[in-house]
């Protein structure tokens, strides 16, 4: 079973020589014990200690990186089945299919797409993290061509996808050492991939149909000291795949099964013809389970839906749902710009800050402490009261950047209007839309109001 | 190594409860996670119930209206009409004008419209109200009381007004839509007084508060998550009830799907909100919905297939 980090550390050298990147043996230790890293990190351990901790060392799903540089990928990594019970760590990167039975506008049109569909919202950033290039005629010249375009027209990651052995060859050729995904090796090319894999030290697609066969061919591939691998199960049908991806996460987190310990992958770009409903499955399968995602689909109408949903799922819990109270100046306020107040609830403020971004009209938002409850909640628990909002907005320190003192405060809370006028000495009080939606429109009048 | 199917075992088995007039639309009563059909059943499947307003806001998306336009004024047309072109399983009566600040309509005239809606359609019926707890006290009272015999389902029925409402949903044989926070403590008290007031276990559905695809979606499908959980695998009666998940109105109000932004990345407006709309049922569904509340024709016959594909 799992050691403690502390079991951990008393098999170590104990002499923090950082060798292993970390300040000290504990902190390795504490990293080892939480799965994060692997033993090999140390370059000191005895080869009694390394017996005894392999097998408690392990990360229960490896976790590795694709490509090189600023825009590498990190894949696997998952502790959980649910992500209440810690956090999803590694949100699975979504590849944008392109094929060399595509014409060079197409092709053209899509390596745009990528790097169009970047979205900011609320501190992250939103967009696609691979391009999956797939061989359709099985040729190496078309293939190699397909490669050499794709990497000139974009920087992310690729999956090379061939049955033709000398095309992922000439595809690993052209990209030189970015070790790019190769995909796949499945139990009737096994011999020949496993020397092409050794010799580049690409991570690779492992790809059989059902439990048993996929099995057998990870443990030939590990049995070849290849450690990087992603799982492919094979079936193409939705319901199936979904059965699988659960079923590979739970062997590997419960049962410790080492041939299920590795990231996989899904494609829905094989599942269906209609782009709405490959959206649909791709985020069934990033919600569930699946490592990376293949979808063919670049459609910002679906892409961004999707991204979004992504988000929301690898989002860690723990995060509470209060946003810390404050000053947020959105867009770039001066001492003109009007200046609203709302609660700390988180939604409450993605909401509201959103609706002032997309206003286009630069404001200062105070955000209050109300323990992390809507506003009308927080009105009702005597959370936004007068009192409290008049000590709030003194304390913030807002008073010395504007030259107008006009507070406009929720539409919900329009009855406080007049005692907060008496608390908030030297303030006027204006009273916003009710909705969030309507905040753009009263933002636009605001200068005439 | 060979590989061996892992089946949990499940202990418990959501409740199940009859819709429509006559009771017989079964919801619930699914005993595994949601599509997890390799150890369990998934009880009566997945019921969609199509939102019709009493008023519609100006500021509804250009697409959302779209395909209405002929019905928009007339709830009793557009709740028809999405039964005989959309195939709606339910119809889901939202009565957002009587909202004290927006429209104020009365609770008498909501009600006598909720009975015309009850009447005119042969599917179950839901109706939902402002979520203004003083006035959905009234108004909800009044609307089991004029639906009497067509056993709605009224909601939302909070901690603030749940007295009165659940008193008139006993009286005039109503279902109740028991409405928390995103809070699974809360959703559970909430089960318990009703229970305790005679509403009985298979007389309601949770609704745990639906959060917007990128504004909060997460929390709802955690909270859901653990109630399922807490239902079939730690033996907690009062969670083992089916979910119904409001989230017609939380995917179109997002600045996103409401559509005016003309930057080219987002694509085609008028199909975003459909997406968005569509994306937030499959990831309700992932987490446990029973009955997805939606709006769009499109994104209701995109979830359809869906389903199908995870059942089929
Ligand atoms: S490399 Fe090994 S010995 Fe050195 S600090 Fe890290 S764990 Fe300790």
């Amino acid at each position: 079973m799992a050691l403690t980090g502390i079991e951990i550390f008393k098999k170590l050298p104990k002499t923090n020589c950082k060798d292993c990147g970390f300040p000290t043996c504990l902190a390795f230790a504490m990293s080892l014990a939480a799965g994060k890293v692997e033993l090999d990190r140390c370059p000191h351990v005895s080869e009694t200690a390394k017996a005894e901790l392999s097998a408690s060392s392990v990360p229960p799903i490896r976790q590795f990186s694709i490509g090189t540089g600023e825009t590498a990928v990190t894949v696997g990594g998952e502790t959980v089945e649910f992500r209440h019970e810690k956090t999803f760590v590694n949100k699975p990167p979504i590849a944008l299919l392109i094929t060399t039975d595509m014409t060079d506008e197409e092709i053209r049109g899509r390596a745009a797409a990528v790097k169009e569909m970047v979205y900011d919202r609320a501190g992250a950033t939103l967009k696609l993290d691979m391009i999956a290039l797939k061989d359709t005629g099985n040729n190496s010249d078309a293939f190699r061509a397909l490669v050499k375009k794709s990497r000139e027209l974009c920087n992310l990651p690729m999956i090379l996808m061939s049955g033709n052995m000398d095309s992922l060859r000439a595809g690993v050729a052209e990209l030189q050492d970015e070790k790019p995904l190769l995909c796949s090796v499945t139990p009737d090319n096994a011999e020949e991939m496993i020397p092409l894999l050794k010799e580049s030290g690409c991570p690779v697609v492992a790809r059989a149909d059902g439990y048993d066969a996929l099995c057998s061919l990870v443990e030939k591939l590990t049995a070849a000291e290849l450690k990087d691998i992603v799982l492919d199960s094979g079936s193409r049908k939705l319901k199936k795949t979904f059965e699988e991806q659960v079923q590979i996460r739970r062997a590997a987190l419960r049962k410790a099964f080492r041939p299920f310990g590795y990231p996989t992958i899904t494609f829905p770009c094989e599942m269906t013809d209609d782009p709405a409903m490959e959206i649909l499955i791709a985020a069934t399968l990033a919600a569930k389970y699946s490592g990376i995602v293949v979808i063919s689909c670049a459609a910002g109408e679906n892409v961004f839906p999707l991204l979004l949903s992504r988000m929301n799922i690898f989002t860690d819990p723990q995060r509470p749902m209060a946003t810390d109270p404050g000053i947020y100046p959105i867009g770039e306020p001066d001492e003109n710009s009007p200046v609203l107040i709302t609660t700390n609830f988180s939604l409450t403020y993605f909401i509201v800050a959103g609706e002032i971004e997309s206003a286009r009209v630069p404001a200062w938002l105070l955000i209050m402490d109300c323990e992390g409850y809507s506003v009308l909640t927080a009105w009702s628990a005597g959370k936004f009261t007068p009192d409290l909002i008049s000590d709030f907005v003194k304390r913030t320190g807002i008073e010395s950047k504007v030259a107008r003192k006009a507070l406009t405060i929720p539409g919900y809370t329009a009855h406080i209007s007049g005692e907060l006028e008496d608390t908030l000495k030297g303030w006027e009080i204006l009273v916003g839309p009710r909705e969030a939606s309507h905040i753009p429109a009263y933002l636009k009048n605001y200068g005439s109001s | 190594m060979s590989f061996e199917i892992d089946k949990l075992k499940y202990t418990g088995k959501i409740k199940e409860v009859g819709f429509g007039a006559k009771g017989d639309v079964i919801v619930g009563g699914e005993d595994s996670y949601p599509f997890y059909m390799f150890e369990g059943n998934e009880g009566a499947g997945v019921k969609i119930a199509m939102e019709v307003y009493d008023r519609v806001e100006d500021d509804w998306a250009p697409a959302a209206v779209a395909p209405f336009a002929d019905v928009i004024n007339d709830p009793v047309a557009w709740a028809l009409s999405n039964v005989s072109k959309y195939g709606a399983d339910m119809i889901a009566l939202q009565l957002a004008g009587t909202d004290p600040n927006g429209a104020n309509v009365g609770a008498e005239e909501a009600a006598a419209l909720a009975r015309k809606v009850a009447d005119a359609v042969s599917v179950p019926v839901i109706v939902y109200g402002s979520g203004n707890v003083e006035k959905d006290a009234d108004v909800l009272k009044k609307v089991a009381e004029a639906c009497e015999g067509r056993n709605v389902l009224i909601g939302p029925v909070q901690e603030g007004d749940f007295r009165q409402i659940a008193a008139s949903c006993i009286g005039y044989k109503q279902l109740v839509a028991a409405t928390t926070p995103i809070d699974i403590n809360l959703a559970k008290q909430l089960n318990i007084l009703l229970e305790n007031l005679g509403v009985s276990a298979d007389r309601m559905v949770i609704d745990p508060t639906t959060g917007g695809l990128g504004y909060g979606l997460e929390y709802t499908y955690s909270i859901m998550e653990r109630i399922r959980i807490a239902a079939l695998v730690q033996m907690d009666d009062q969670l083992r009830r089916p979910i119904i998940c409001d989230l017609g109105k939380e995917a179109w109000k997002c600045k996103e799907a409401r559509g005016a932004d003309p930057d080219v990345k987002f694509g085609d407006p008028a199909r975003r909100g459909i997406m968005i709309e569509a994306v937030t049922a499959v990831l309700l569904l992932l987490a446990g919905a029973d009955i997805l509340v939606m709006r769009h024709p499109d994104s209701v016959a995109l979830v359809r297939k869906y389903v199908d594909l995870m059942m089929n």
